[in-house]
């Protein structure tokens, strides 16, 4: 199924990416050439069959219920682009 | 011979008797990095005194009667994608450049516990994203055998590191193929062993279900030895199986009576380069040579692997990418799209008649999100989270994602059903040898059908490993991969030794030739 210029800006935005407009267009034709090909699974009759999403199918991998250390705030924050220290740092949202 | 040339295991017995000394070997191979990785390109950063340290160190543990670990005075360089406390995590990526991880992944603290000597972090495609290296942010790796092709990927910096002998052992990543793939094109062993036996904690995550740390060595026994020491269960990693590590290094040299073997049918279909097809063919026969059952096992559902794989993986590294915002950690871009400036964008366009435009002007921290992301990511990567958002947006949900995943239980029926009829299953790790820098760049899709051999391994979670079988006339190395049931490493590595044992493949090295500015050469 080929994938409009459009699609494609809406996915950009979803994935919160930015595409120049080269980007834009290569974008589209590559994903389109990609999911063309990912289209055969289509012919795979599936009928009955369930879904595996892991590999090894654990289920309730319990811990035990006691505090355990976590990461100090200084360590969790060193490597935050912009911190005061006490939290992160985002532009602003608000206007006046 | 000389000291770079001898494996791991060979080199713990010189260390253990010492008759060599950690220093000594890792000074051989920091003496190896310098002369080659010019052209080479295996290792991100590498820290030779902080080496020779670790290495001085293991030394005088060792003079004082001490006890040591499993890898006591061996170097051991690592993909720069499991996070080392005391060193950058970059991923190849400039989101992750300068980032320094808090902690160590479970697989390098093992490592530190065995005593290795950590020499440096290897290049690798961003984000594990890839199949040639050449999409990491900061430069390309060669092939040690012919430097004008690549090593594969995307663990291409590790593999090409073990081939050119810059040290003896190396960790990798395996989410598609990443380990078993660049093992094949350098003419060295390397494996992915099954879901969940090495713990995943620390693992810059691009598949989570499929992603898997694994070995490379020069021979099967040097697997064995690395996989011992990094498998085992990890309360950490929920996905961790919770087995006792069986001591692979014990039983390697038994050959495995009355093997029953596997050959797929549709692995020899068109596309098969035929030097690869005969020497493919060449090592089943040794096989046979040496008792072995050979019979044919369908896998029908294999021609999907590639499918089901481009739908899976980007769809899980679209999620678990979403993390690198420009607010936790790593890249963020300069604070462009601030209140003001994001007025003025909206004002241009309601000038210009775009209404429906200026209504879309991001909000300055989504512009932030947006901004971060363009700069920090490459192409690949972006293509991969394009994809897997695509496939999880809603309409397509079902088709894509949901239809993969049941294709992928199809895929796991077919080896549990190959596997009641036969022990292990053999094949090509590649349809061809290593390729050309550049070659396949401008072609995303040739490049995910150079996967066709390995995905279907992850995606059903099963152990597999890639050995030296042949080189071309050009003189390119050839894999031999070797697949096995879920938790049957041993089985595994006692079958690839069985072929290792009967052959010299293993036992040739590159000799590496400079190359011109040009890349000639």
């Amino acid at each position: 199924m080929a994938l409009t210029r459009a699609d494609v800006e809406k996915v950009a935005l979803l994935a919160r990416l930015r595409l120049t407009e080269t980007e834009l267009e290569t974008m589209t034709d590559q994903l389109t050439q990609i999911v063309g090909y990912v289209d055969q699974l289509g012919e795979v009759d599936t009928e009955g069959v369930e879904p595996m999403a892991h590999a090894v199918e654990v289920v309730n991998v319990f811990a035990a219920d006691k505090v355990e250390p976590s990461l100090p705030r200084e360590a969790a924050l060193a490597n935050a682009p912009r911190h005061n220290g006490r939290g992160y740092l985002v532009p602003a949202v608000l206007g006046e | 011979m000389s000291i770079v040339d001898r494996s791991a295991t060979e080199l713990l017995k010189s260390l253990a008797t010492s008759e060599l000394t950690s220093v000594e070997l890792t000074q051989a191979c920091l003496d190896r990095i310098e002369r080659h990785d010019a052209t080479i390109g295996a290792f991100l950063r590498v820290d030779g005194a902080r080496a020779l340290d670790q290495a001085a160190a293991i030394d005088r543990k060792r003079r004082a009667g001490e006890k040591l670990g499993p890898l006591a005075g061996l170097p051991v360089a690592v993909k720069d994608v499991l996070c080392d406390r005391d060193t950058i995590t970059s991923c190849a990526s400039r989101m992750l450049a300068e980032f320094r991880s808090p902690y160590d992944s479970t697989v390098v603290g093992k490592l530190k516990q065995a005593d290795a000597v950590l020499i440096g972090r290897t290049n690798m495609d961003e984000f594990a994203m890839g199949g040639s290296t050449e999409n990491s942010a900061f430069q390309p790796t060669r092939n040690p055998w012919d430097a004008t092709r690549t090593p594969g990927g995307s663990s291409g910096g590790s593999a090409a590191a073990v081939a050119a002998r810059m040290a003896p052992l190396s960790i990798g990543t395996d989410t598609g193929g990443s380990i078993r793939q660049p093992a094949g094109l350098c003419g060295i062993v390397g494996m992915k062993p099954t879901y969940g036996r090495v713990s995943r904690f620390g693992l810059v995550a691009f598949a989570s279900s499929l992603d898997q740390v694994g070995p490379f060595g020069t021979t099967t026994e040097d697997a064995a030895l690395l996989l011992e020491t990094i498998a085992g269960h990890d309360p950490r990693d929920s996905t961790s199986i919770n087995q006792p590590t069986p001591r692979y290094t014990e039983s390697i040299n038994k050959p495995l009576a009355g093997l029953k073997l596997g050959v797929v049918p549709e692995h020899f279909g068109a596309g098969l380069d035929p030097e690869v097809a005969s020497s493919v063919r060449a090592a089943i026969e040794i096989y046979k040579s040496l008792g072995a059952e050979v019979k044919e096992v369908p896998l029908p559902h294999g021609k999907y692997g590639v499918a089901a794989y481009y739908v899976i993986a980007p769809s899980e590294a679209s999620s678990n990418l979403a993390r690198y915002d420009g607010v936790h950690y790593g890249f963020r871009a300069d604070q462009s799209g601030t209140l003001a400036e994001l007025a003025a964008e909206r004002q241009e366009l309601i000038a210009a008649g775009k209404t429906a435009a200026a209504d879309n002007v991001d909000s300055p921290l989504v512009r932030m999100y947006r901004s971060t992301r363009e700069a920090g990511f490459g192409p690949e990567v972006k293509r991969r989270i394009m994809l897997g958002a695509y496939a999880l947006s809603a309409g397509y949900y079902d088709a894509y994602y949901l239809k993969a995943l049941k294709v992928r239980r199809l895929i796991r029926r077919d080896f549990d059903e190959a596997f009641k009829e036969v022990d292990l299953i053999v094949g090509p790790v590649t349809a061809g040898p290593a390729f050309k820098l550049g070659e396949m760049v401008d072609d995303p899709l040739a490049m995910y059908l150079v996967d066709l051999y390995t995905v279907s391994a992850n995606l059903a979670g099963i152990p597999a490993i890639s050995l030296p079988c042949g080189i071309t006339k050009a003189g390119l190395p050839i894999g031999l991969q070797l697949q096995a049931p879920p938790l049957e490493e041993e089985r595994l590595l006692r079958g690839a030794r069985m072929f290792e044992a009967a052959t010299d493949w293993h036992k040739m090295s590159p000799r590496i030739t400079r190359i011109d500015a040009n890349g000639k050469g």
